[in-house]
């Protein structure tokens, strides 16, 4: 690697510097013994023949990394037809966790996504809660598949190690009319088979909540409610599926599909005329499984965008609530929240809007200032200073409930639509449901002996003591050089991101943190790109922000 | 994982960093600077342009020149540098042996003590995780760019939004370009210089859109860098929108009339890019998790009359402090805080100090306390535009010292010293108060 970092012109220093390159390791040491004796007189005995300053200047970090190339499962490269038992249309959380599910029987399976990475849709931009089960009646599906869903993460946490914590929810009523709608979420929730629903007075609300408005008048406790982050929860649920054989193609948008009556199986073909076959089709093609439906000749639907915008607050605001706290809800959604994610930071929102297209996720200084209006009822100490991003994510709207049912006009499709609210608690139950209605539909299903469901731990140097982190230096330099200061991400982990397959910037994003603290990547985009290129070897104009026409750089000098 | 020592210990090595480190070395006391980038130098490795040094060299030079000559002065001396060295925390030293003096020392208000009181964790790839004692901390990390969640631009979030300085080092250093069709928000000096920069490698800059009635940047700056290029400067104006989905095709400006939106009169710019240059914060998440108090009005921690902070032993100088328009200013401030942590460590007291508060017109004051016995060198920023002002220095309402000023604009820093002679009289409880009036 060139000395990139020194502008030209100014090789005197530079030359300085890397001039002692060869000495690294001597300064080191010198370094560590001139710490001890400072200016003492041992100092002035032993003198120094190299000058008396100490320099670490480490170049590449002085490792020459081996190229490891990402799991073969992911993008195989395909000659002709693959033909696969089953192929699942969108890898969101829906997606992923079917993926998982069917990676532990003896099957072929394949996921195709249209975007770059994973879980770039519905379920990058959501809240990000594990609801306490409370919300809807139990004559929806959704209700029973949430609270299948809630009891399921303590297990797919400890198999997967993705950042999950059962934090609990705090309904909290502010005028005393509004207690009649939290007594109904209560036996609602009660009759759901939430467990450990909670009726709260004024006082035991603010004991459980101390942030909360003092106006509060009481509310309702679900300490089985949760936060995660729904990103890391899909990438681990597709390594986990990987590991496990399942094939991933990403980049590949479903443009037609026929079924073959003589082989009984679907062709699929994408937009570069790529195809696959699949003796079954499951369309999670979240916003777009109308468009997916249809192209199958399956029924017709419409999926309607509805958008929530959000408020990221920084770690340092002083008025981080422990457990997340809703509104009492209206007819239209679960109201706006505030809630403290699982990385530290606050999420303020989300509205509940018509979206002008699948596409727009544009945020709106209307509605910006309702939801911190909103916030701050709940939550007063809320502050404009500490917001750091906004942003916006869509639903897929199809009527009140999910809709998990195999076509009844086309053979061998499974729709997975409509998964808005709670589709994240659901999707572990969601993944169950449709292994179980595939297994109705003629899918035989045998478990794999070698079936393997747990991830490797993955540290984090934000979560590591001091000596964890420094025995990880010792193995691997470039634990010790910090790309991210905001959120303490560092080369290794910027690294492990792009062997896991994530090389666009928000995939690299989404999986450390990288760009995603209170400077929002002014600082680290730079390294970031430079690590991508050098441990891919892609081009500068290769490198997007979230794959497509999306790129970072127009040109260079 | 190994412990080192210093007497004194500089975290971050820019132009601020390295004036102090020098300063205290030159007063006898081992200190290290602790610098995450691979270089010294900091951001001036960057500012290309020339412009910096007619204070303290009296003469032009650019932002890399000026940093050479203070690193071949730290190369020469006997600093300890830790390149490529991030700080994660700072906290007390809370060894047995040192923790106890640490109450009885506060109270004195001195440091009499041997033993360190600081410690720093820090992480390099060739060392690993290490710990730093120290007896004096100074506090030198610069600043940050605002973003656009800190102004809360709505629209889509396309690729092709960065801020200012993200595109100077793409260009600068690392030899990209990241963008053709260029529009930047905010009128600070980075979008200025980044408004020429962008202009020279070939690229159309659409358009400067500042949301208040006066530019943000230096007046030098408007001429050379916009005037110069024929690039047009939207004031009192805001961007209301940015449009794109992949990449940004777009964004809706809106002209303001007394501060509200005149929505009827929003037109659109196409462009592949957007900068943003809408204002600097002192980076000081290190020193909030130590527990330094801030100051909510320059966003740097509260000094006294050496630049230390609430907690005994941890200065605080450059744009850590409070954003400064030249670097001049900076290398000034950080010499005198490395004076000041040479006497701290040698265990010499500041008798008498008074607060110092800003008045009428004037948005901060740096150092928030005077020394009653010497010059105190003063840096305060204005929150108006005017001509023919009276800087008004007043001792419990008592008119003790009056500077005329042809010209104050907030974009440019006031600087004065006020000494022993001026501050004669002040009793207990007194304050001396800074005030911008119009000229009587």
């Amino acid at each position: 690697m060139a000395p990139l970092s020194l502008p030209p012109g100014k090789k005197t220093v530079a030359q300085k510097l890397l001039g002692r390159l060869n000495f690294t390791r001597v300064w080191c040491f010198r370094g560590i013994l001139k710490g001890f004796i400072g200016k003492g007189l041992l100092g002035k005995i032993l003198g120094n023949p190299l000058g008396p300053n100490t320099s670490f200047y480490v170049e590449n970090n002085g490792v020459d990394r081996m190229v490891k190339t990402p799991s073969p499962c992911l993008n195989p490269s395909a000659q002709g037809t693959p033909s696969y038992d089953v192929v699942i249309i969108g890898c969101g959380v829906s997606g992923a966790n079917i993926a998982r599910r069917l990676s532990a029987y003896r099957l072929r399976v394949a996921v195709v996504e249209k975007a770059a990475d994973v879980s770039f849709g519905t379920s990058k931009a959501n809240s990000g809660i594990i609801h306490g089960g409370f919300h809807h009646p139990k004559k929806y599906l959704k209700s029973r598949l949430e609270i299948q869903g809630n009891w399921m993460f303590d297990r797919l946490h400890q198999e997967l190690g993705f950042p999950f914590k059962r934090c609990g929810i705090i309904v909290a009523a502010l005028h005393e009319d509004e207690m009649k709608a939290v007594e109904h979420l209560y036996w609602q929730g009660r009759e759901n088979g939430a467990l450990g629903l909670e009726l709260c007075s004024r006082e035991r609300l603010l004991s459980l909540e101390p942030q909360l408005s003092p106006e509060v008048v009481g509310g309702l406790y679900a300490p089985a409610g949760g936060i995660i982050e729904p990103y890391r929860f899909v990438f681990a649920l597709v390594e986990s599926a990987l590991t496990n054989g399942v094939h991933l193609y990403t980049n590949w948008k479903v443009v037609d599909a026929h079924w073959n009556t003589e082989k009984k199986e679907w062709r699929l073909v994408n937009q570069e005329g790529g195809s696959l076959s699949a003796r079954f089709v499951v369309n999670a093609a979240g916003l777009y499984a109308d468009e997916v439906s249809r192209l199958f000749g399956a029924e017709e639907y419409i999926i309607t965008p509805r958008k929530g915008e959000y408020f990221l607050l920084d770690r340092l605001t002083p008025v981080r609530p422990e457990r997340v706290v809703f509104p009492v809800p209206s007819a239209l959604s679960k109201g706006m929240l505030v809630i403290p994610t699982v990385e530290g930071t606050v999420l303020v929102g989300p509205t509940a809007d018509p979206a002008l297209s699948k596409e727009d996720v544009a945020t709106t200084a209307e509605h910006l200032d309702i939801i911190l209006e909103a916030g701050k009822r709940l939550v007063p100490g809320l502050n404009r200073n500490d917001v750091i991003t906004t942003f916006a994510g869509l639903r897929p709207v199809l009527g009140e409930d999910f809709y998990i049912e195999p076509s009844t006009k086309v053979p061998s499709l499974i729709h997975v639509a409509g998964i808005q609210s709670p589709g994240l608690t659901a999707s572990p139950a969601i993944g169950e449901y449709v292994k179980d209605l595939l297994k109705a539909a003629g899918l035989e299903l045998t478990e794999k002996p070698d079936w393997n469901p747990c991830l490797p731990p993955r540290p984090q140097a934000r979560n590591l003591s001091p000596y964890e982190w420094d025995d990880l230096v010792q193995n691997d330099p470039a634990w010790g050089h910090l790309v991210c200061r905001c959120e303490t991400v560092t080369e290794a982990e910027i690294v492990e991101a792009i062997r896991q397959g994530h090389t666009t910037l928000d995939g690299i994003k989404y999986f450390t943190r990288a760009q995603m603290g209170r400077c929002q990547g002014a600082f680290c985009t730079y390294k970031i790109i430079k690590i991508l290129m050098r441990e891919t070897g892609m081009s500068y104009e290769e490198i997007t922000k979230h794959g497509e026409t999306s790129q970072i750089l127009r040109g260079a000098l | 994982m190994k412990d080192l020592y210093y007497d004194a210990v500089v975290i971050g090595g820019g132009a601020a960093g390295m004036a102090a480190a020098l300063e205290i070395e030159r007063g006898g006391h081992g200190v290290a600077i602790v610098e995450r980038e691979d270089f010294l130098g900091g951001i001036l490795m960057q500012c290309i342009h020339a412009g910096f040094g007619l204070k303290v060299f009296k003469e032009e030079l650019t932002g890399p020149e000026f940093a050479e000559r203070f690193i071949e002065a730290v190369l020469q001396s006997s600093i300890a540098v830790y390149l490529g060295t991030t700080v994660t925390k700072l906290v007390p030293w809370t060894a047995t042996n040192g923790g106890g003096d640490l109450g009885r020392e506060q109270e004195k208000g001195v440091s009499t003590s041997p033993f360190p009181r600081w410690e720093l964790f820090c992480v390099s790839p060739e060392v690993g995780v290490f710990r730093i004692l120290t007896r004096a901390v100074v506090l030198a990390m610069g600043c940050r760019e605002r973003n656009r969640g800190n102004i809360r631009i709505p629209g889509s979030r396309p690729a092709g939004i960065y801020t200012a300085g993200l595109a100077q080092r793409l260009v600068n250093i690392e030899g990209y370009i990241p963008g053709r069709n260029i529009v930047i928000i905010g009128s600070g000096d980075i979008g200025l210089i980044m408004a020429r920069r962008m202009s020279w490698i070939g690229c159309t800059v659409q358009a400067v859109v500042e949301i208040m009635p006066y530019p943000s940047g230096l007046t030098r700056n408007i001429v050379q860098c916009l005037d110069d290029f024929g690039i047009p400067l939207y004031l009192s104006s805001q961007v209301t929108n940015i449009f794109g989905n992949h990449r940004v095709e777009g964004v809706e400006v809106t002209p303001m009339e007394r501060g509200v939106l005149i929505r009827e009169k929003a037109f659109r710019l196409s462009c592949d890019t957007v900068l943003l240059s809408v204002g600097l914060v002192p980076e000081n998440e290190l020193s909030r998790t130590a527990g330094v108090e801030l100051h909510p009005s320059t966003g740097g921690p509260v000094v006294d009359s050496r630049l230390m902070t609430n907690l005994p032993g941890i200065f605080a100088c450059g744009n850590v402090l409070h954003v400064h328009d030249l670097v001049d200013w900076v290398t000034e401030e950080a010499s005198f805080c490395g004076k000041q942590v040479t006497q701290w460590l040698a265990g010499k007291m500041v008798l008498r100090q008074v607060p110092c508060r800003a008045g009428a017109n004037v948005r901060s004051v740096t150092p928030n306390k005077l020394n009653v016995e010497e010059d105190n060198p003063l840096y305060l920023r204005s929150m108006i535009v005017a001509n023919e002002t009276d800087l008004e220095i007043r001792l419990d309402n008592r008119v003790i010292k009056r500077i005329q000023k042809s010209h104050v604009q907030p974009s440019e820093m006031i600087t004065l010293s006020l000494g022993k002679k001026e501050l004669e009289g002040v009793r207990e409880d007194s304050v001396v108060e800074l005030a911008l009036l119009p000229h009587q």
